[in-house]
């Protein structure tokens, strides 16, 4: 055999066996101990639409984030200001980016200007809108500032949320950031969407607040609410005949989340329900402990994400750094309560803003009707090319079954993701893939009819339909290679399995075909083509 | 085995007045259509609202279902059977803006349980997008394609023609004319459409026959199925984006193999007429412009088939477009660049080598 043919030929051979080896994880069940050692054990993935799971996109309302940071500088400026015995009317939020705040003495305004400067230098001072100039200030965040919160924001809850996630128990779960404000979680083979959802979304801020027993109730139900009070609900019995408890509360939480080591769910044994039991770390025990102790028989409320859920009566200084969350919790829910304690609040509330759900027995369907459709139709296209072709056509089959087999491989080898519309662009690469062979058979039988031999028709049918299916083939894949760019989940899938057969199908219809076709001429001296 | 004789020799190019009307009837009943109907039939990943595919495991009605959401303000949804017949599935869309959209399939869930039986109900798929990433999406699909059509219309032009600078002279005109539509705030088929007609008339201005009559064969292909989906009332989603690009590419392979064969077939046959040369070649490579698509088709028909109710709609769009393709690639591009030609030779005579066959 020539040199240059059985070059030509081990190359077929390494690139097959290469395909073969890439391919050996995702079909075999179990792989042998030595295999991860020394060769590739990445599997081709399946999408969510093919493995069932569900896709979220959440918009982290870092707005607020950015509001909950000047609410906590409020807390400090007050104590600078207290400290530096600056005398003011009024301190608050005012907006989203700023925060006014009013003195008594036009001559404080020098000394705050200094100290804004020195201790809060995220803040610039400017004459406040109202009317007297001097006496009225806003402190503005900086656009900086702002920009690193809300960055902060959306990287902490990437953070918490995969702290959940992961102690709610998914294989595989894919979570990260996407474009300013946005998360995406994926989340494959999940039976419960709705639990998940629940898990990922709950903004989880454990509160803890005192009852403003001083203030009536009623008249702050009527609109008088007392500065530094708000009233907050609690929510009791079924669905259907929900009631809503009014408190009125001091604004300021007293503890919050954040001092929390650990939350699990224990089992009341006098009524077998289940609660979360909290446990504080030392400087919340400590926190726990004073407050208790300075406020014995008043009422201490439970805040979770601005919901009262119970509101004890102090009966003595609770020292031990514990706390309970009691409620008609099903085992479930509590379990629930208890990791997004665990993990920590979300540093702003998320907003779904888009949801992708595929339950198991549908995605199982659309495989296996996918692969059905594959098979027949394969199974169709290898037969007509035999009966058209005759022998040309059965290396335009084996070009054709080669080609699924490198598609297959290559979404091993890049790790990628195979989704419904990815197993359409299989079957649209059989129907196209032969294309490269038809253009080549096509003039071969031209050449042939116009009395060349048969090793010349071979030559030249190559060369003149080679320029065309190059051509047609980047065109196609200008238009996979932009989806590829543009598109997103299922999408990027079908482009993947398109780009792949593309290329492959260059490799396996010319030069594949070819080198068999070489060896059956020059080697065989194979008289007559059969085409 | 041969399905066309090698010596077929039928006249595409006298029937080409024919076929343009053809065409021109399609493409003006599309344009009618998607008027009438107040623009394409956006499914929830442009137009944002939910979709839930359920499956009962008896006969339920659309009715039924409707009246099951009454409770939770939604019976006016639209409720329509989906996959294969026989089997109680539907597709329940919402596109209310004014309501919370997450949590609502929840919701719907809930009501269906209480109505059917928690047992009797399967929610098997949901799909719930936002306005804002509605927005997003259609974006997104609008500068898939606006990209994909800038690429292939420097491709072709540069390679049909050798005339590289002139395509990324097309190129810079495009993306300059797409981005001034789009800084107007115009509403994505709008600025298509202006990217379509810049697309020819700056074919026109430089005298790119070819790739005007790829382009031309290219956009015919993408409105008659667009028509065909106005038609079956089928919803335009993300994958029907992607499916209209990969007509577009295989548009437009078709339409180089024929192309290709002109230009060898003229370079060495220059003294006969051109309408002669681009029929001849037309009928040469009729056999493999068929033999592919036969192929093509029939997988494809296949995945329609069988492929099941998620991708009915893909398939739905690669059929009707390699259809499509194939008939315009013989009877509409070819077509399109002997008239432009013949208007180039007729007025003035720019075309050296044009002049020569009457010589």
């Amino acid at each position: 055999m020539s040199k240059k043919l059985q070059w030509r030929g081990l190359f077929i051979l390494i690139v097959v066996a290469v395909a073969l080896i890439y391919l050996t994880p995702s079909l075999s069940k179990t792989l042998p101990s030595w295999w991860p050692n020394i060769l590739p054990e990445e599997k081709i993935h399946l999408g969510l639409d093919l493995k069932g799971g569900i896709h979220l996109v959440l918009e982290v309302q870092t707005q607020r984030a950015v509001e909950s940071h000047l609410e906590r500088m409020i807390e400090d400026i007050k104590y600078s200001l207290r400290k530096a015995k600056i005398r003011y009317q009024a301190l608050e939020r005012i907006g989203s980016d700023r925060i006014g705040l009013t003195l008594i003495r036009a001559e404080d305004r020098k000394t705050v200007e200094e100290m804004v400067e020195k201790d809060f230098s995220d803040l610039s001072v400017e004459p406040g809108s109202f009317s007297n100039i001097d006496l009225n200030l806003e402190l503005i965040l900086s656009q900086n500032a702002q920009q690193h919160i809300k960055k902060m924001a959306v990287d902490q809850a990437v953070e918490t949320i995969t702290n959940r996630i992961d102690q709610f128990g998914v294989a595989e779960p894919d979570i990260r950031p996407q474009g300013m404000d946005r998360i995406l979680v994926q989340l494959p083979g999940i039976k419960d969407p709705k639990r998940a959802i629940d898990i990922i979304g709950k903004t989880a801020l454990l509160e803890f607040k005192l009852v403003d027993e001083d203030n009536s109730l009623e008249e702050a139900l009527k609109g008088n609410i007392p500065s530094g009070d708000e009233i907050l609900y609690q929510t009791k019995g079924e669905a259907g005949s929900k009631r809503k408890i009014p408190f009125l509360l001091k604004k300021r939480a007293v503890i919050t989340g954040e001092y929390l080591t650990d939350a699990r769910v224990q089992i009341d044994s006098r009524y077998n329900e289940p609660y979360v039991s909290l446990s504080f770390d030392s400087r919340g025990a400590r926190l726990f402990g004073q407050i208790t102790g300075a406020n014995i028989k008043k009422r201490l409320a439970i805040v979770l994400d601005g919901v009262v859920n119970s509101a004890p009566v102090i009966q003595d200084k609770i020292t031990g750094g514990r706390a309970q969350i009691t409620g008609r919790f099903t085992m479930e829910e509590s379990r629930d309560l208890a990791i997004v304690l665990r993990a920590g609040a979300l540093p702003a509330p998320v907003k779904i803003i888009e949801e992708r759900t595929v339950g198991p027995s549908l995605g199982k369907d659309s495989i296996n009707k996918g692969l059905k459709s594959m098979i027949i139709g394969g199974i169709v296209v290898i037969l007509f090319m035999f009966f058209y072709y005759k022998f040309a056509g059965l290396l335009a089959d084996l070009a054709l079954s080669l080609n699924i087999l490198f598609i297959a491989a290559g979404l091993a080898f890049f790790g990628a993701t195979l989704t419904l519309p990815g197993i359409a662009g299989i079957i649209l690469i059989i129907g196209m893939a032969v294309d490269a062979n038809v253009l080549i058979f096509e003039r071969i039988r031209e050449e042939i009819r116009l009395g060349k031999t048969p090793r010349a028709a071979v030559d030249s049918g190559y060369s003149k339909a080679l320029v065309t299916i190059l051509d047609a083939n980047i065109t196609t894949l200008i238009a996979a290679l932009v989806l590829f760019q543009f598109g997103t989940g299922p999408v990027k899938g079908f482009a993947v399995t398109l780009s792949i057969g593309i290329i492959a199908s260059l490799f396996t219809a010319i030069f594949i075909t070819r080198v068999i076709f070489d060896y059956f001429i020059i080697e065989r001296g194979m008289k007559k083509v059969s085409i | 085995m041969q399905f066309i004789k090698p010596d077929i020799n039928i006249n595409f190019i006298g029937q080409r007045k024919i076929a343009l009307f053809l065409s021109g009837a399609l493409i003006l009943l599309t344009i009618l259509l998607l008027l009438f109907r107040g623009g394409p039939n956006y499914g929830v990943d442009f137009a944002g609202g939910v979709l839930i595919q359920v499956r009962f495991n008896h006969q339920v009605t659309p009715g039924e279902i409707r009246e099951a959401l009454r409770p939770i303000g939604m019976q006016d949804s639209i409720v329509q059977a989906f996959g294969e017949k026989g089997k109680s599935e539907y597709l329940i869309r919402v596109s209310k803006s004014n309501i919370e959209l997450s949590g609502l399939s929840e919701e719907v869930k809930k009501s269906l349980n209480s109505m059917f039986g928690e047992a009797n109900v399967e929610i098997r798929r949901v799909e719930m997008v936002g306005p804002k990433v509605g927005k997003d999406l259609r974006e997104k699909a609008l500068f898939a394609i606006f990209y994909a059509l800038l690429f292939m219309v420097i491709y072709i032009s540069g390679r049909f023609e050798y005339k590289w600078t002139m395509s990324i002279i097309m190129a810079a005109s495009l993306a300059f004319g797409v981005y001034i539509i789009s800084a107007i705030g115009m509403s994505i088929i709008w600025i298509i459409a202006a990217a379509l007609l810049i697309t020819i008339g700056l074919c026109w201005a430089l005298r790119l026959e070819y790739a005007l009559g790829a382009i031309v064969a290219l956009f015919h292909d993408v409105i008659i199925t667009m028509g065909a989906f106005a038609l079956t009332n089928r919803e335009i989603t993300l994958s029907i984006v992607a499916a209209l690009l990969t007509i577009v590419g295989y548009s437009l392979n078709d339409t180089i193999v024929v192309f290709d064969r002109i230009r060898e077939n003229y370079r060495r046959q220059r003294n006969r007429d051109f309408a002669e040369v681009i029929n001849h070649s037309i009928n040469e490579t009729l056999s493999r412009t068929l033999l592919t698509s036969a192929t093509t088709l029939t997988v494809v028909a296949f995945l329609f088939i069988l492929g099941g109710g998620v991708i009915h709609d893909f398939a739905f769009a690669l059929l009707v477009g390699i259809l499509v393709g194939t008939y315009s690639s013989i009877y509409i591009a070819s077509p399109v660049l002997l008239i432009w030609s013949g208007q180039v030779s007729k007025g003035g005579g720019v075309r050296t080598n044009r002049r020569k066959k009457g010589s």
